[in-house]
């Protein structure tokens, strides 16, 4: 059997982005082939040139970029023989314009403004069908149905009319699967493609990709920082590492045996769900902290052995949230959203609980209500016994130096008009602790105990990396010798490697400073890494919370195990059940026991070992058990 | 969308209702009235004036009433398209106001649609060559019509209008048509007078629009979704002309609500230096000397004007903007 011929082949390719008189090599003298009707991943972390390679492909890359190489493009539509140099196509010339989005389709990250706003679905899936095909509106029509019909609409003909803000995120992705398929070609390349999304819609996304892919018969070229979504969906994987491709091979080699440092590194850098509890992370650039001067400053008394008292109470906490219409008087009344439902759950002292959830679920309001960043329609905080939500004046401000947070956002969570050192002050000059030179005492302590360099405090923000920026957030958050931090989804914008910097250094910090944690976030594998106790939510409410090991090993509640059934794991020998994929996160599919009906009343239930499930209040054990 | 018109014509009744008190508020505010002013000033002059027709007028406008009542028959009068009477030039405020109305909303309307046509070819070119020389130097000159007050660039052009072709560009028609009534050469006349105010006018406005269309469309050239346009294969200007300048539109339309009484207001100076025969000039006159029902009729259209354009904005971005229009429906 002859090798297939390539069908893009891509030689040599640097590209060069000029910047502030220097240059900046995105990709520099990059080599990689596609196979017809195979998916190759090219991988790599944010910034290693892999998004530019796809964009400079279609010819769609910024203004600015210099390229020179080759990428050479055998059409099977074309006479045999015929090979297409992208690069040599005038830029936006009609040659190349009729290869874009009739041959080589192209799908991107955001969903959301990936679409017009003003224009329909079915006006923007439509256009490609108009520039490329002689075919009749009728005709088009039709097509277009089909093609909403195969990437999974139910119903076609109302989505044609609708506009994108109109579909949850996952739709929108279907939408833009169909905009890019929709004249049949030959190559598609996927930028990111699923990773806006929650992990149970991702699996949908990535499974419908995968069946559309090997239906066509089309090849597909998918750009991922995740490794965990390569390992499930690719074929052929090239890592790039700033610019160069690092290794090449088939999925199972390059998982199974990979042979450049940087590849191993990265993989010893995801979080698992098979670590063991003392496992670390290693992170390509490990950073070395020094939290010695703190400790002494901090109040924390060292976590005593055995049982740990209560730290933060939270019972019945719930927060509503009613919708504003632009119709005023005569519209029709938004029905009041539910946020939060209920949530109860407690934290010991130096315990890490991880409360876990996708978008939508409630999290993230749940740790700014403990912060009193948002009051609670009902519900009460204790923490060590004192009501957080009736504390006024003075008590107030004691609280609140007993609880820190840590935000999502490093970039927009600090003020780039103040210096690190007046950003790790503000929280002491606030509370009036300590003059002037105690506090710059604080100051390098603190930024010592990140990791960071003395010299780092008259910097300002803008010249930190997003780690480095994460890194300082945290020092803020601990400027004051808080007890309790809330971690609000503290690493989701991070790359894996920082992302693993970060979480070490906060485990180190639990260590080092006795810290109880709450941390929020929608990944798993990460959720997993870090707490003691993991707490599940879905539409408000707490439908699992247990012991880790427990929580992983046997989930009860259908949600839970959709959840974990969904996570994507960087090992081929683990691969997704696609077959189960969406299965449970909705409640309809949910056995009777837990499902959510008016009038069954639903309680906690305990199933021992600290392992409570949100079931039917009536139910019996025996359902509930897994 | 009926529904939502229909809502926002009632809810323009409180509005104008509130606005209107407000109005008489300011203009009953400074002590005195027309008539003492007018007393005052005769005496001045060493003349007397004639008390006797004075306290007439005075018991036949209800200057002798309580305020409240004062405002309703002012209001009650307005209703039924009578906007009072003008002390200072002895006749009904429709009257003197005129030839001058449809005058001034011919040099608005055509200051206005100046300002986009010019404005627009030059928003888009400098957006799209951003940091060309092109955009430099447009930039340059929009710089220049922003800083010059209109007032000065009309007393410049009459200057060297004056002393290179030795002609007055004053007024808005020739001098034998002022006063006339309308005929073709009139008509002609004031076409061939138009251009000029309209230019003074318009340059900040058009100015400030090249400024805002420019960044604006940046903006939205920046934007995943024309990234995505140019990957299904649209040519560049169809993928320009589509999506971002669509897009770039939404803040034109809500332009139209603050340009409208703008541009009616806005010009009183240039209206003033260059002696055009519209409504601004007046409105100072009639403010300078508590001319009350006169200034209090101007202030109230310039009113409602704002409320009507704040209103067609409203209608225009909901039909062109479909988040707008279709909130209710969305997010199932």
């Amino acid at each position: 059997m002859s090798e297939p011929r390539d069908l893009l082949r891509i030689e040599e390719l640097s590209v060069t982005f000029p910047l502030y008189g220097g240059r900046i090599e995105a990709v520099r003298k990059a080599s990689m082939r596609l196979l017809p009707g195979r998916v190759t991943a090219l991988v790599g972390q944010s910034g290693s040139g892999k998004s530019v390679i796809g964009r400079t492909i279609l010819g769609i890359q910024p203004k600015t970029a210099e390229v020179s190489g080759r990428i050479l493009f055998d059409d099977p539509a074309a006479p045999a023989g015929h090979v297409t140099d992208l690069r040599a196509l005038p830029r936006d010339g009609r040659a190349i314009r009729k290869l874009r989005g009739a041959r080589i389709g192209m799908i991107f990250q955001e969903p959301m403004t990936s679409f017009s706003p003003v224009h329909t679905i079915g006006n923007q899936i439509d256009e490609a069908l108009r520039i490329h095909s002689i075919l009749s509106p009728a005709e088009r029509r039709e097509k277009v149905l089909d093609m909403l019909a195969l990437v999974g609409f139910p119903a076609p003909k109302q989505v044609i009319g609708m506009y994108p803000f109109e579909l949850s995120g996952g739709m929108r992705q279907r939408a833009m699967i169909a905009m890019a398929l929709i004249c049949d070609p030959a190559l598609l390349i996927a930028d990111e493609p699923t990773t806006a999304l929650d992990v149970t819609i991702q699996a949908q996304i990535l499974r419908l990709l995968r069946d559309l892919q090997e239906r066509l018969g089309m090849a597909m070229l998918l750009v991922t920082h995740d490794l965990g979504v390569v390992a499930n969906v690719a074929d052929e994987v090239v890592v790039m590492y700033q610019g160069e491709v690092m290794e090449a091979g088939t999925t199972d080699d390059i998982f199974r045996r990979p042979s450049h440092p940087y590849l191993r590194a990265l993989m010893n850098a995801v979080p698992r769900f098979d670590m063991a509890r003392e496992e670390r992370l290693a992170p390509l650039v490990p950073v070395a902290t020094d939290t010695r001067r703190l400790m002494s400053a901090c109040r924390v008394a060292a976590p005593v052995a055995g049982a740990n008292p209560v730290l933060l109470s939270v019972r019945g906490l719930t927060k509503t949230f009613t919708p504003r219409t632009g119709r005023g008087l005569f519209g029709p009344r938004a029905e009041p959203m539910r946020a939060v439902d209920d949530v109860s759950f407690d934290i010991r002292r130096g315990e890490t609980l991880g409360l876990v959830g996708e978008s939508g679920s409630g999290k993230t309001t749940v740790g700014k209500m403990v912060v009193r960043a948002i009051t609670p329609d009902a519900g009460q905080v204790l923490l060590a016994g004192e009501d957080v939500l009736a504390a006024r004046g003075a008590d107030l401000d004691r609280l609140r130096q007993r609880v820190q947070m840590v935000f999502q956002d490093p970039v927009s969570s600090l003020s780039p008009h103040m210096t690190v050192g007046s950003i790790l002050t503000e929280p002491l000059e606030i509370h009036h602790r300590g003059d002037r030179a105690a506090r710059h005492e604080a100051a390098l302590a603190l930024i010592r105990s990140v990791g960071l360099m003395e010299r780092d405090l008259i910097r300002y923000p803008h010249s930190f990396s997003g780690g480095q920026r994460q890194r300082i957030g945290i020092a803020r958050a601990l400027a004051l010798g808080p007890e309790l931090i809330v971690c609000d989804e503290a690493t989701s914008a991070l790359d894996v490697s920082v992302q693993a910097q970060v979480l070490n250094l906060l485990r180190d910090l639990q260590r080092d400073l006795g810290l109880t944690y709450l941390f929020v976030s929608h990944n798993l594998a990460v959720v997993n890494y870090m707490a003691d106790r993991i707490a599940v939510m879905q539409s408000g409410r707490i439908v699992e919370i247990a012991p880790r090991e427990v929580l992983m090993r046997t989930p009860a509640h259908p949600y839970t195990r959709a959840l974990l059934a969904a996570v994507p794991h960087a090992d081929p020998d683990h691969p997704l059940d696609f077959t189960r994929v969406g299965e449970g996160r909705s409640s309809k599919h949910w056995p009777a026991a837990f499902r959510p009906e008016p009038g069954a009343a639903m309680t906690a239930v305990d199933l021992g070992d600290g392992h409570r499930v949100l079931a039917r209040a009536d139910a019996d054990m025996s359902e509930l058990m897994p | 969308m009926i529904r939502y018109i229909l809502w926002r014509l009632a809810v323009m009744v409180p509005t104008l209702i509130l606005i209107s008190m407000l109005v008489f508020t300011i203009i009953k505010l400074p002590p005195g009235d027309y008539f003492e002013s007018y007393v005052q000033e005769m005496r001045a002059l060493g003349e007397t004036a004639d008390l006797q027709e004075i306290e007439e007028m005075k018991a036949r406008y209800g200057f002798d009433k309580p305020v409240p009542v004062q405002y309703l028959h002012w209001v009650g009068g307005m209703l039924h398209g009578d906007f009072g009477y003008s002390f200072e030039y002895r006749m009904p405020v429709s009257e003197v106001v005129g030839d001058r109305m449809w005058l001034t909303v011919l040099v608005s309307m055509a200051t206005i649609i100046v300002t986009w046509v010019i404005a627009f070819p030059i928003g888009i070119y400098s957006a799209t060559h951003q940091y060309s020389w092109g955009d430099y130097g447009l930039t340059f000159v929009g710089l220049l019509g922003l800083a010059i007050p209109n007032f000065l660039l009309a007393l410049i052009m009459m200057y060297f209008a004056n002393i290179w072709f030795g002609i007055s560009i004053g007024h808005l028609m020739d001098r034998a048509y002022l006063n006339q009534p309308m005929s073709w050469d009139k008509a002609k006349s004031i076409l061939e007078h138009l251009w000029i105010p309209v230019l003074i006018i318009g340059t900040g406005g058009t100015a400030g629009m090249v400024r805002r269309l420019r960044s604006n469309l940046l903006d939205e050239l920046e934007k995943p979704y024309v990234v995505t346009a140019r990957a299904k294969g649209l040519a560049p200007g169809r993928v320009l002309m589509k999506y971002p300048l669509r897009m770039a539109l939404n803040f034109f339309i809500s332009d139209i609500g603050s340009i409208l009484p703008q541009v009616v207001s806005g010009a009183e100076i240039t209206a003033i230096v260059l002696s055009l025969e519209t409504t601004g000039p007046l409105l100072i006159r009639a403010l300078q000397g508590q001319d009350m029902y006169l200034a209090g009729s101007f202030l109230m259209f310039l009113a409602f004007l704002t409320v009507i354009g704040v209103l067609i904005s409203d209608i225009a971005l909901a039909l062109l903007d479909p988040r707008i229009r279709l909130e209710g429906r969305a997010a199932k």
